[in-house]
């Protein structure tokens, strides 16, 4: 599976891990929440950064006071109409605080970029045939954002409240368009 | 009425050009059926018995004079000259084709409208009491908080893939005409003690095939906390609510399964995360959004309209009509007007193109240009003088649309049923075509008076069966359409579910029954007591007597 990160794919440093597979040196796993729970003590003195991956019926409010441990939390969907995954994206972001990547992996369509991105997702695993250029453009295709999530953007309300522009010196020279930055407030 | 700023009219451009790029993902084969179904749920279209349905939101059922003739012109262009109002106080279009839904969607959006979230899994288009801002007993106007949950859900990031579909209602009246305790989450203006308003929060009702009354969780949350409390709710039910069995995924389930006081306690605890953290509206924004919901500019007119009264003692037609289709108005001197769509032996909720924009032109002319739709598939003028009600109701005699049958047994709600749906096991709009021809003599129905009768073709219960007064079900015996009859159903506040009276009845047999049943209440009703009344006063047995005696 590619991984897009930054609207790029990247070289993807993590391993999946099977849950009885052993730890070899050098390489980065994502484990799941059975193997973290029964093996929390060696994983964490194994001396690599350590990934969880949890399934969509599995809680991140299991791994609250852990999430620190993690460099990277993976959110599986089993379908991309199960929509746990976006809530549990918010509780890590938003309650617990998490700050590593937060991966959307399993069924993965280009049709969920900006609510995965909403929600605090930074990091996806698609479907070869989605092309960074396609993930972009999906981004980019609706720009109002209603309501406060996980994301940075202003919503709607904030935006109706910005000052109003300055009113326009009377004397305008027409070359002079003003720039954007002369109307950011 | 709401008007669209930059944000609201981008937003919902974006959408139309988003949902033109999926429609040509599907029609290239780029992408498959079960992959685009999701996309085009949301987007309102649906695939049904004989074509795709385009289901318009019409947001806590408003309309305007211009929202209404585009709405007949689409109909005209892209379908069969006509148009199905719905249950949820939208508008449905049975033939369009699925390479014109985007210009669809954008004719729409050229008049503030969208199909955005009429139906999948997400949070659906929020209905309000249709006598907003101008019934006498309201304590504030229910849409400005409908607007802000509107604004709220679309798009919404984490609610957009949800166990199953996501239904509110607001009402700011004690008399509730939404139906708040049949909804997923049902809100209800109130005072507290010290006369702030606040709402009641109700969650967890439905029809369908498991229906309940709503559980009040919380008795008055202040407004300014409405979208966090929501947000609450909405969260526990993605978190919790099951998604291994469709018929077992709706919230009310959830709430049934844990309690509503164990449900409760985890809102409440994921509200107080919530609260602080910039979900709710600012102040300001609400005054925003409240202004457009100001009051029409009434004049200062008497109570009465004596040239009202007069037209009345003239015209017995007239007055017939204005004794069921007129009811008070807040202003003195004003009324409201309920534009029955159910002329004898039509289609319950069908309006043909010129009759849309009939209701527009006098709404335009009479009514401060403001329609509303109404849950049972009716049409409101809901600012109309009293001295104007004559021209307005000889408007809707040219148009057709003055049957004087609200509230009676004709005013038929009924799903589509068999004859477009294609979960259904039985025809609706037949059955209720007969009930409206054997029940067609006016005088015999004003003096049946008040009586609800509501058909679903399946137990998905889109005809609300379960709360008629009657209620009919259609049910697939053996490949031959059977109905099942309850009786005691209603959706008002004083809510209540139907129970079955006994077997099923053929469709040859289904409106007899029916007139058995319209007959045995005639005969032993009191001092004119409604329906309801009745049956809790002597019980079913009198019904099941005359219903099966001859069996």
């Amino acid at each position: 599976m590619p991984l897009i990160k930054d609207s790029q794919i990247v070289e993807d440093p993590w391993t999946t891990l099977e849950d009885e597979a052993p730890l070899t040196p050098g390489v980065w796993p994502i484990v799941s929440l059975e193997r973290w729970q029964a093996e929390r003590e060696s994983l964490m003195e194994a001396g690599v950064p350590i990934g969880l991956r949890l399934r969509s019926d599995q809680s991140p409010r299991l791994i609250a006071e852990e999430s620190e441990h993690f460099t990277v939390i993976a959110l599986e969907f089993p379908k991309f109409t199960d929509g746990r995954p976006y809530s549990s994206a918010r509780l890590l972001r938003e309650r617990y605080g998490f700050k590593g990547e937060l991966r959307a992996a399993g069924h993965v369509l280009r049709d969920q970029a900006l609510f995965l991105v909403r929600c605090g997702f930074d990091a996806f695993e698609v479907p070869a045939d989605i092309s960074p250029d396609a993930w972009r453009a999906a981004l980019a295709r609706i720009t109002v954002r209603y309501q406060a999530a996980a994301d940075a953007r202003s919503t709607a309300a904030r935006l109706r409240r910005r000052p109003a522009p300055p009113v326009k010196p009377a004397v305008h020279c027409r070359d002079e368009e003003p720039t954007a930055a002369a109307w950011a407030y | 009425m709401y008007r669209y700023d930059e944000f609201d009219r981008i937003l919902v451009e974006e959408r139309v050009e988003q949902f033109r790029e999926q429609v040509a993902r599907r029609l290239s084969g780029e992408i498959g059926e079960e992959e685009f179904k999701p996309l085009r749920l949301m987007n309102g279209l649906y695939l049904q018995l004989h074509a795709y349905m385009l289901r318009v939101a019409v947001p806590y059922g408003t309309l305007s004079s211009r929202q209404m003739r585009k709405l007949a012109a689409i109909s005209r262009r892209y379908d069969r000259g006509y148009g199905h109002f719905t249950t949820r106080q939208n508008i449905q279009y049975n033939w369009p084709k699925l390479e014109e839904a985007p210009d669809i969607l954008a004719d729409l959006a050229e008049v503030e409208m969208h199909a955005i979230q009429t139906s999948g899994n997400c949070i659906r288009n929020v209905t309000a009491d249709h006598f907003a801002g101008a019934a006498a007993d309201e304590i504030e106007d229910p849409r400005v908080a409908a607007e802000a949950i509107r604004q709220w859900s679309s798009l919404h990031p984490e609610f957009s893939f949800l166990p199953r579909k996501f239904k509110l209602a607001v009402t700011g009246a004690p008399n509730d005409r939404a139906a708040v305790q049949f909804h997923d989450i049902g809100l209800q203006i109130v005072r507290d003690a010290r006369g702030q308003t606040g709402f009641k929060v109700i969650v967890g009702g439905g029809l369908g095939r498991t229906p309940i009354i709503g559980a009040t969780i919380r008795e008055f949350l202040p407004k300014r906390h409405l979208l966090s409390y929501l947000e609450a709710i909405l969260r526990v039910y993605n978190e919790l609510g099951r998604r291994d069995n469709i018929y077992k995924a709706r919230i009310k389930i959830l709430v049934k399964d844990i309690g509503a006081e164990a449900f409760a306690r985890q809102v409440e605890e994921e509200w107080l995360n919530l609260k602080d953290r910039s979900i709710d509206l600012p102040e300001e924004e609400m005054k925003r959004i409240e202004s457009y919901f100001a009051p029409p500019p009434f004049e200062n007119l008497a109570a009465v309209s004596a040239a009202f009264e007069a037209k009345r003692f003239e015209d017995r037609d007239f007055a017939r009509w204005v004794q069921r289709n007129v009811e008070a108005h807040k202003a003195p001197g004003y009324a409201i007007v309920t534009v029955s769509l159910k002329p004898e032996g039509g289609v319950p909720g069908d309006a043909t193109a010129q009759q849309m924009e009939a209701v527009a032109n006098l709404a335009e002319d009479f009514g401060f240009d403001e329609i509303r739709v109404s849950h049972e598939q009716n049409l409101v003028l809901p600012h109309v003088r009293q001295a104007d009600l004559y021209a307005v109701w000889q408007g809707l005699v040219a148009a057709d649309l003055a049957a004087a049958n609200l509230g009676l047994i004709s005013d038929i709600i009924a799903c589509p049923g068999l004859d477009y749906c294609n979960l259904a096991n039985a025809r609706s709009i037949p059955v209720a075509q007969r009930i409206g021809r054997r029940f067609a003599a006016i005088e015999r129905q004003h003096d049946i008076g008040g009586l609800k009768l509501k058909i679903s073709g399946c137990i998905n219960a889109c005809g609300h069966h379960h709360v008629g007064h009657i209620g009919i079900l259609g049910v697939d015996k053996k490949g031959q359409e059977f109905y099942q009859i309850t009786l005691g159903g209603s959706a008002d506040h004083n809510a209540a579910l139907g129970r079955i009276v006994g077997p099923a009845f053929s469709t040859e047999t289904v409106v007899d029954a029916v007139e058995t049943i319209v007959d045995t209440y005639i005969g032993l009703r009191q001092d004119g007591e409604g329906f309801n009344d009745a049956l809790s006063r002597v019980g079913f047995d009198p019904f099941k007597e005359k219903l099966y005696a001859a069996h």
